[in-house]
């Protein structure tokens, strides 16, 4: 459905977007994660053809983003960072105008897919409000609309849910995981847990490149490379300490103490597995044959954002040069 | 042809949807008006061509054309909603062509409110049509050039100010560089007095339709909107 090949993009003598290359199939949510100023508005202006790439090329649903920018736009509904509406409409009319240079056809079909957007987006009770004097959270939920009213392949959302508060964050996200069941979706976002929860994929990107590119288990899984375990012993500290140690497949064991761990005889520990272990049987049973209690044995995932953070600090120190570990 | 019609009506609701139309054509209404009756009761004289050929009729052209057209880009700039405008499936053309017929049928719109003058001279006494006609297309033409130019400085800039200010500008030199044509050198001096607006509204306000002098509007205002349209393209490439 889309893709991009080589994209290069100069603003004057610096480069924002260095050579991106990717493709997205149809019905995936893909997320650019990324650091302010990594290129994901970039990237995103010139696959909705407002900026042209200084070379490289994109392609929406077969059609060149420049050769063929009109039938391109067409199949795309883009919502742009920050939300720029006209605030002197209301919203009805303000949608009325969207269905107009949408080109959809009056009376009936008309009626039928303003009413399913403003229940979507949930926009029933503003219709007649102007778009200036809706709360921040309205005015994203406008935004959505139209980039949505015409039906588009392919979404293109610009930090959808930048400014909003956690339970408007929420609204908004089913709203995208909903649209991401039919539809081609792609958003930009610079917070984790967004993506965790609504793509199918990720894009890190970093100082105009790709760092990596996957599912999102896959990437923690990656990045991690082996298993940290977290567990906690009823027993006496150093037994269970040896213990654990002595677990064939255990690297290293550290006690971290929690709050409630002298007291009542609990010791947590953190365990580093060996490269490719998974240890956690074996504790199982040294538990058992030494007569300790396993109150917890829990596993500790590597976060997303380590991920992202080894990933695009990296970047930036080593002036983006070898991510073949982590990358494709 | 359609995103031509949905772009200006929009346009035109925005207009009238901030204090701008209303302004602008009630002052453009009453100066006018000030202008016509101060010429009839003070000098006596029932001509509408003091009205279309005056000095202070342009003068005030030159400031509204400009005052009506300045937010035309400049406000979409700095509000980021070219963003989505231009992300539609609309080409740069429609855009402006259709921005630009919002703020020519806003003109239009005041300019109806002047063919009062016509009548009143009518009721006074037999009224020359012909030259009443050419007059107002004249003034018409006038405030169309003025306004393509007001358009192609609000494409420069996300100021509406600024774009104010410079439009202001090059429509009082179009208008002033025909008088003052004799300081330049001689090889530049046809062109420049080709250039100079007051001609070609004399000719208009005497009622003479010349084919040469529509198309010096024409020429003006294709320009202007080219310059327009190429500005909004260049965007794309910065």
């Amino acid at each position: 459905m889309i893709h991009v090949d080589g994209l290069t993009k100069h603003y004057g003598s610096v480069a924002a977007v260095k050579g991106i290359s990717f493709d997205v199939h149809v019905g995936e949510v893909l997320g650019f994660l990324g650091p302010n100023g990594a290129g994901k508005t970039t990237t995103m202006r010139i696959l909705t053809s407002f900026l042209a790439p200084s070379s490289g090329r994109a392609e929406i649903g077969g059609f060149d983003v420049f050769e063929h920018a009109l039938e391109a736009r067409t199949r795309i509904g883009y919502l742009p960072e920050g939300t720029p509406l006209y605030r002197d409409m209301t919203v009805l009319e303000y949608l009325k105008f969207i269905a107009d240079i949408r080109k959809i056809p009056g009376g009936a079909t008309r009626t039928r897919r303003l009413k399913a957007v403003v229940e979507q987006c949930g926009l029933g009770d503003r219709l007649g409000f102007l778009i200036g004097e809706l709360s921040k959270g309205f005015r994203q939920r406008v935004g959505l609309a139209q980039a949505i009213l015409h039906e588009p392949e392919v979404l293109i959302l610009d930090e959808p849910t930048s400014g909003l508060d956690p339970n408007q964050i929420v609204e908004i996200r089913q709203v995208i995981k909903h649209i991401g069941e039919s539809k081609t979706v792609i958003f930009s976002t610079h917070i984790m847990q967004e993506v965790a929860a609504t793509c199918s994929r990720v894009l890190i990107i970093s100082d105009g490149r790709i760092a990596a590119d996957g599912k999102p288990d896959e990437l923690q899984r990656r990045a991690q490379g082996h298993m940290d375990l977290s567990v906690e012993v009823l027993g006496e500290a150093p037994a269970a300490r040896a213990g654990l140690e002595s677990v064939p497949g255990v690297s290293s064991v550290t006690p971290t103490e929690g709050n409630d761990a002298t007291a009542q005889g609990c010791h947590r520990f953190l365990v580093v597995a060996a490269p490719g272990q998974d240890p956690r049987a074996e504790i199982f049973r040294m538990a058992a044959h030494k007569g300790l209690v396993l109150t917890e044995l829990r596993r500790e995932q590597a976060s997303l954002e380590d991920v992202f953070r080894s990933l695009t600090s990296g970047a930036k120190s080593a002036g983006g040069a070898d991510h073949s570990a982590v990358a494709n | 042809m359609r995103n031509i019609a949905t772009i200006a009506r929009r346009e035109l609701g925005a207009y009238f949807n901030s204090p701008i139309a209303y302004v602008v054509v009630a002052v453009f209404l009453l100066l006018s008006a000030l202008l016509f009756f101060s010429a009839l009761f003070i000098q006596q004289q029932a001509d509408l061509r003091e009205l279309f050929d005056g000095f202070w009729t342009t003068l005030l052209v030159a400031i509204v054309g400009p005052a009506v057209t300045m937010r035309l880009l400049a406000e979409e700039r700095s509000n980021d909603t070219l963003e989505l405008l231009l992300t539609m499936p609309v080409t740069d053309w429609q855009v402006v062509l259709g921005k630009y017929l919002a703020a020519v049928g806003l003109f239009a719109f005041a300019m109806a409110g002047m063919f009062v003058f016509a009548a009143t001279v009518a009721m006074i006494g037999p009224l020359d049509k012909g030259p009443a006609f050419a007059g107002y297309l004249g003034l018409f033409l006038v405030a169309a050039t003025y306004m393509a130019v007001g358009m192609m400085t609000s494409s420069f800039t996300k100021n509406q100010i600024v774009a104010f200010i410079g439009a202001v500008l090059i429509c009082l030199i179009l208008w002033l560089i025909g008088k003052v044509v004799q300081v330049f050198p001689p090889t530049v001096q046809p062109l420049l007095d080709w250039l100079g607006m007051d001609r070609h509204i004399g000719n208009m306000a005497r009622g003479v339709i010349d084919t040469r002098d529509l198309l010096y509007f024409g020429t003006l205002i294709a320009s202007c909107l080219m310059v327009t349209q190429a500005t909004l393209e260049s965007r794309r490439w910065r």
